[in-house]
């Protein structure tokens, strides 16, 4: 173990810092004053940060890791109070400088990123004007050598035809170009030190690889970054030394190769533990499960008893929506699959490839413009609303926010109540029971039942949610990035509670997400979409470890890994 | 691709080069496609707009109760007495009275399309004439008061939104109390206190500049309570916005992210309601003018509803309808240049 | 490695709430109100003076205890003269905005929920009439029917439906394209259900805050026509009239517009103060 208030330490490169610290936090407290009353949210975090040298700060929503970032450059906020033994920047003691000279630092000593640029960097104006911004802010130069500046900036982290993309606005670049673009506006003056706070989510997988390798080649200049994430695999590489925090706390520190390979901590255990990917296939990712099964309802049986064919069943999808300009765009292009029984099939794409209108159409919400589906072997997509009413109760649907799914007049019971089938003469007394069986299926308590959506958290919601889903007893639930907006911990916990759902009624899932690693994890088999139409298919086994089209190998190379 | 400091092979990047020009050459022509369709919709719908307010004026003179020879005759005399039939015959004559309606109705619009809005009862005179003779005043007074409401509001905003949540609330409740003062009392408090008390301005404002200032301000005073209200809370979003942060992280003051940054997102509800407020302030004029004694088309309106001068009143809605029309047009125009992203959304 | 000792930790607070009215501004709000509400039942509990009693001798007298808001050019009362007027007033703007939110319901609800070209075609004419300003509608329709009280309902009633018609459409169309629905949609449920239990519910919610912020704002349209000469005529105490009676002596006796000015504004704002915190505690959702 190394102390991190000594200088003496190996960092994961195995070179020993014998020089001072570019910035040395100690003993940092901050907390909120709201409604009248204070609340801490980060207690007593301490690091050193050397040149060159990059510290992640790994935690889960709430746990201070991006206040502590903000603490360094002074940006808490109005209601923040922040306390701390040292803070020192090259020896400068900042727990005591005014406004101005802390505009003096950030920008021109400390840069800062933020996640996606497309609302990190103002989305009214050229990409090019806000790095100007950071030049003029600091008076660098004249109008014109700024101008210049500005494109050889865009030119160095690997912009092509910088000249054009500085007078674009974020929305009309790629989201890796825009990226690109806010991270030259936090170089720009060459900072010493760069706080990167989730520099990649909400990011495409394959444009999340080339930020981390811009940040890599940033680092190998001598920059020292932090590097704020909630995902662990994303600061695997890049890091030197990773600090965990949970509810404000560092809970773990140590070098990057240690708390990977060797954690101490329950928590860094469990959080490793939660990733969930190729390797994790066929285990849980967290403790055993406290769901209370249901035996499943005799009338699916009856009606369909003798089917055994492709629950769900699409031919030559097609769909095409008009742009505004009045042009034809095709969203799915030539979509088909088949479900299988008991089975999960995943559909994994970036943003834009076709897949949640493939699920929309699916579940019969968007009408195909070509193609069929069928669901138990009947006509599906091909009949009257009307006629489909009956069939609605044999596929669900879980979305990625559940909460703009739920009438926010309704209480949890009222909401389940409302799913419950009435189609045999129930008594409510009758449908109160099988609600709270609903609600023991999902892992959740009777408690839950009188609070409204908002008052529930993330993890509650998507559980109320499948609750719901489950409701009528259905075939199939289809899976609209239902659990791409969790933390990690409670991700794995939906996870592990649609695999163990599976396990006891046999259902079938449609499991539509960008995120490979949980696609490779719960599929049995895949499909790649892109740009709207399927570029491979096959089982989870094939398509991630033998990928044949070119865009799956570069979508499996770009997939972060622990190790 | 010069500019570059690539190493690629120059066919590649060539290539490149081609591919961007080809693609950024179908994003003009896209751009340009969809242009034209919306100016064709927006053409379309102010047509609309202008035809259905016209077929309204037309409704409101058709359904005035009583004969209309009759009310006409006596709107003229200003005495309500029985009229002998030869006298009617003439009115009924002049006024294509005994016509079918539809008949009335495409002289009506016909008559507009040529720019007649048809004779004043009881002035005697073509109301284009009276109005033309009576708009100036009033377009000088409503413009003056929007752009004092502008200034009043971006101003009070700046100050008070977001600023924690004291100052905020008094802010807010500042912009609701002023939003719901009628125009006649702040108009007689104003015309009290400054006139009357301590006679910095004409009581009887004319149409004189120095007497511009108090009407202005009884229009803007409730315009710019009325905007703020819209802005404060777009402000209050626009300072919580990722961009925000990443201005102040680079160096930038905070009055420096409100001025540069969060005011040019927060005033787009305010330009909307600019353009609804043109045809607002008019009417509100017609208030304004009357307490102040100030000339302009307000109190010609006043005074026509009161005599039941139909032609005049329906000819200043037209009026307001086509004035609606043409802010609405440069709302939008201004709301491309405020948010470049609508173009092509 | 420094263990840091593990320390329970308050959880972050949720989103801060913000309240655009603070709590003394609405009790002073209800205050206002209730003091409203008594002078429309009971004028004679509030009143010191009959408010028809001329007293030709004490004409045109400033505030003073005797007479809380001074007296008119015939000597009589204006604070009873006020809250005798309470009751007309009140309901002209109660009356305006029942029509203003009926034609608004019916215009708002086809132009969301009709088929295409009904749809269209309503939604055309709600965008007409928004290009009128409330009092020029107003003015238009009291220049054809002549004025009076009904026509100050009416006129006032049409002149703000508009604005309403918007927001009601707007309201509908939220609710119709919301996640809700469409969860309702996947599970089955039937058109007409889904709009029982939640298009009509979740649209008709808001309508509460739009009836309080309505009334008042009813009565400042209406009291502008009366101020114009074009509502009720004197010497009824209605406030609209008071204002048209007390211009004639702005410079001698200006209380005799200031004031019943002032009491329509109070109304107004405790109105809508009350109006914007049901909007915004509705937006809160359910507590």
């Amino acid at each position: 173990m190394t102390d991190l208030l000594t200088n003496n330490r190996t960092d994961a490169t195995g070179s020993v810092h014998t020089d001072a610290p570019r910035l040395s936090v100690h003993n940092l407290n901050v907390g909120f004053t709201r409604g009248g009353e204070f609340h801490e949210v980060v207690r007593g975090v301490s690091f050193d940060l050397h040149g060159g040298q990059c510290i992640a700060i790994v935690g889960e929503s709430g746990s201070g890791k991006s206040v502590t970032a903000r603490s360094i450059v002074g940006l808490t906020g109005r209601n923040a109070t922040v306390d701390s033994s040292r803070i020192s920047l090259d020896g400068e003691d900042l727990t005591s400088v005014g406004a101005k000279r802390w505009r003096e630092i950030r920008g021109r000593r400390i840069g800062f990123i933020l996640q996606d640029a497309l609302v990190s960097l103002d989305p009214l104006r050229p990409v090019g004007k806000e790095i100007e911004e950071a030049l003029k802010l600091h008076g660098w130069g004249d109008r014109a050598s700024r101008k210049r500046k500005v494109i050889e900036l865009l030119d160095s982290v690997g912009v092509p035809l910088p000249a054009l993309r500085a007078r674009q606005r974020p929305d009309e670049l790629s989201g890796g170009l825009r990226q690109r673009a806010l991270i030259a506006s936090a170089l720009a003056l060459d900072p010493e030190i760069i706080v990167a706070d989730e520099p990649t989510t909400a990011l495409d997988v394959t444009v999340q690889a080339q930020v981390l390798s811009l940040l890599t080649d940033t680092k190998r200049r001598g920059v020292s970054i932090i590097l704020i994430s909630h995902d662990l695999s994303v600061v695997a590489h890049l890091a030197d030394h990773i600090l965990v925090m949970k509810g404000g706390v560092v809970v773990e520190s140590g070098s990057a190769q240690q708390v990977l390979t060797a954690p101490e901590h329950e928590y860094t255990k469990s959080l490793i533990g939660a990733v969930p990917g190729e390797h994790t296939r066929g285990r849980r990712l967290g403790p055993q499960l406290d769901i209370v099964a249901t035996a499943h309802p005799a009338r699916f049986a009856e009606e369909f008893a003798d089917y055994t064919g492709p629950v769900l069943e699409a031919k030559n999808l097609v769909k095409r929506f008009r742009s505004p300009d009045g042009s034809l765009s095709t969203a799915v292009n030539d979509v088909s699959f088949e479900l299988e029984q008991g089975t999960t099939l995943g559909i994994v794409g970036e943003s834009g490839s076709g897949k949640s209108t493939t699920a929309r159409i699916a579940l019969a919400l968007t009408d195909a413009d070509e193609g069929s589906v069928t669901l138990l072997g009947r006509e599906w997509s091909s009949i009257r609303e009307s006629s489909r009413r009956s069939l609605r109760k044999r596929i669900s649907v879980v979305y990625q926010d559940p909460l703009s799914s739920f009438d926010p007049r309704w209480n949890t019971e009222r909401i389940l109540l409302d799913a419950v089938t009435d189609e045999e003469p129930r008594s409510t007394a009758e449908k109160k029971t099988r609600v709270r069986e609903l609600i023991r299926q999902v892992g959740l308590t009777d408690d839950i039942l009188p609070r409204f959506p908002l008052q529930l958290s993330g993890g509650q919601r998507q559980r109320v949610a499948i609750a719901r889903a489950l409701a009528p007893s259905p075939s199939v639930i289809v899976l609209d990035e239902a659990v791409s907006a969790l933390d990690v911990s409670i991700q794995a916990q939906i996870l592990d509670l649609l695999v163990e759902l599976q396990k006891q009624i046999g259902l079938s899932y449609l499991f539509i997400s960008h995120d490979l690693g949980v696609i490779s994890h719960i599929s049995d088999r895949v499909l790649v979409m892109k740009d709207g139409a399927v570029v491979e298919r096959g089982t989870a086994d094939d398509v991630f470890n033998r990928p044949q089209h070119p865009y799956t190998q570069q979508l499996v190379s770009s997939l972060p890994t622990l190790d | 691709m010069t500019l570059t400091s690539s190493n690629k092979p120059v066919a590649d990047a060539a290539t490149t080069a081609a591919a961007d020009a080809q693609a950024s050459a179908a994003r003009r022509a896209s751009r340009n496609r969809l242009l034209a369709r919306r100016i064709g919709e927006k053409l379309v719908g102010a047509v609309i707009v202008l035809w259905g307010a016209a077929t309204a004026a037309f409704l409101a003179q058709a359904a005035l109760p009583g004969d209309r020879a009759t009310v006409i005759l006596n709107t003229r005399a200003g005495q309500a007495i029985q009229r002998t039939p030869e006298e009617l015959a003439q009115i009924n004559e002049q006024y294509g009275l005994l016509n079918p309606l539809v008949v009335q109705y495409f002289d009506y619009i016909r008559a507009l399309l040529t720019g007649n809005l048809g004779m004043s009862y009881q002035q005697y005179r073509p109301v284009a004439t009276i109005i033309l003779e009576q708009i100036g005043p009033t377009l000088v007074l409503t413009l003056t008061a929007i752009g004092l409401s502008w200034l009043i509001m971006v101003v009070w905003i700046i100050l008070t939104a977001g600023r924690g949540p004291k100052l905020s609330s008094f802010g807010a409740i500042v912009d609701t109390t002023t939003a719901g003062l009628p125009h006649y009392w702040l108009a007689i408090l104003l015309l009290l206190v400054f006139s009357l008390s301590l006679g910095w301005f004409p009581v009887i404002s004319g149409s004189s500049p120095a007497g511009l200032l108090l009407p202005a301000l009884t229009l803007a005073i409730p315009l710019a309570g009325f905007m703020s209200q819209a802005t404060r809370t777009e402000f209050e979003n626009s300072l919580e916005q990722p961009f925000v942060l990443t201005a102040r992280m680079r160096g930038m003051s905070d009055l420096g992210v409100r001025l540069h940054h969060v005011l040019r997102h927060s005033v787009l509800p305010a330009v909307t309601l600019s353009g609804w407020a043109l045809g607002a302030t008019i009417s509100g004029a017609v208030v304004v003018e009357t307490v102040f004694s100030r000339a302009g088309i307000g109190r010609v309106l006043v005074t026509a509803v009161s005599t039941q001068d139909l032609p005049i009143v329906t000819g200043v809605v037209v009026l307001i309808a086509a004035l609606y029309v043409v802010a609405n047009l440069i709302v939008d125009l201004v709301y491309v240049l405020i948010d470049p992203r609508l173009k092509n959304s | 490695m420094t263990l840091q000792q593990k320390v329970p930790v308050t959880p972050p607070a949720a989103r801060s709430r913000k309240k655009s009215v603070v709590p003394w501004g609405l009790g002073t709000a209800l205050a206002a109100l209730l003091f409203f509400v008594v002078a429309l039942i009971a004028p004679q509990v509030l009143a010191t003076h009959d408010p028809y009693a001329l007293d030709l001798a004490n004409s045109l007298q400033p505030p003073s205890l005797a007479h809380w808001f001074g007296t008119d050019e015939s000597g009589r009362d204006l604070y009873s003269r006020v809250i005798w007027g309470t009751r007309e007033s009140l309901l002209i703007g109660i009356g305006a905005t029942a029509a203003s939110l009926t034609i608004a319901l019916i215009l708002g609800s086809l132009a969301a929920l009709a088929g295409k070209y009904v749809a269209g075609t309503v939604n055309r004419v709600i965008e007409v009439l928004f290009a009128f300003p409330t009092l020029l509608l107003a003015l238009l329709l009291v220049a054809v029917i002549g004025p009076s009280a009904f026509s100050q309902v009416f006129a006032v009633g049409v002149g703000t439906s508009p604005g309403y018609a918007r927001m009601i459409r707007g309201q509908i169309l939220t609710a119709k394209n919301s996640g809700y629905v469409e969860a309702a949609t996947a599970l089955g449920h039937s058109r007409g259900r889904i709009l029982r239990s939640h298009i009509i519910p979740n649209a008709i919610r808001p309508l509460v805050a739009i009836i309080a912020l309505s009334v008042g704002q009813s009565i400042v349209w209406a009291s502008s026509l009366a101020f114009l000469g074009l509502g009720v005529a004197p010497p009824s105490p209605e406030w609209g009239a008071l204002l048209d009676a007390g211009r004639l002596y702005i410079t001698q006796a200006p209380w005799l517009t200031v004031i019943p000015g002032l009491v329509i504004v109070a109304l107004a704002i405790a109105a809508t103060t009350l109006g914007k915190h049901i909007q915004a505690s509705l937006e809160k959702g359910e507590k």
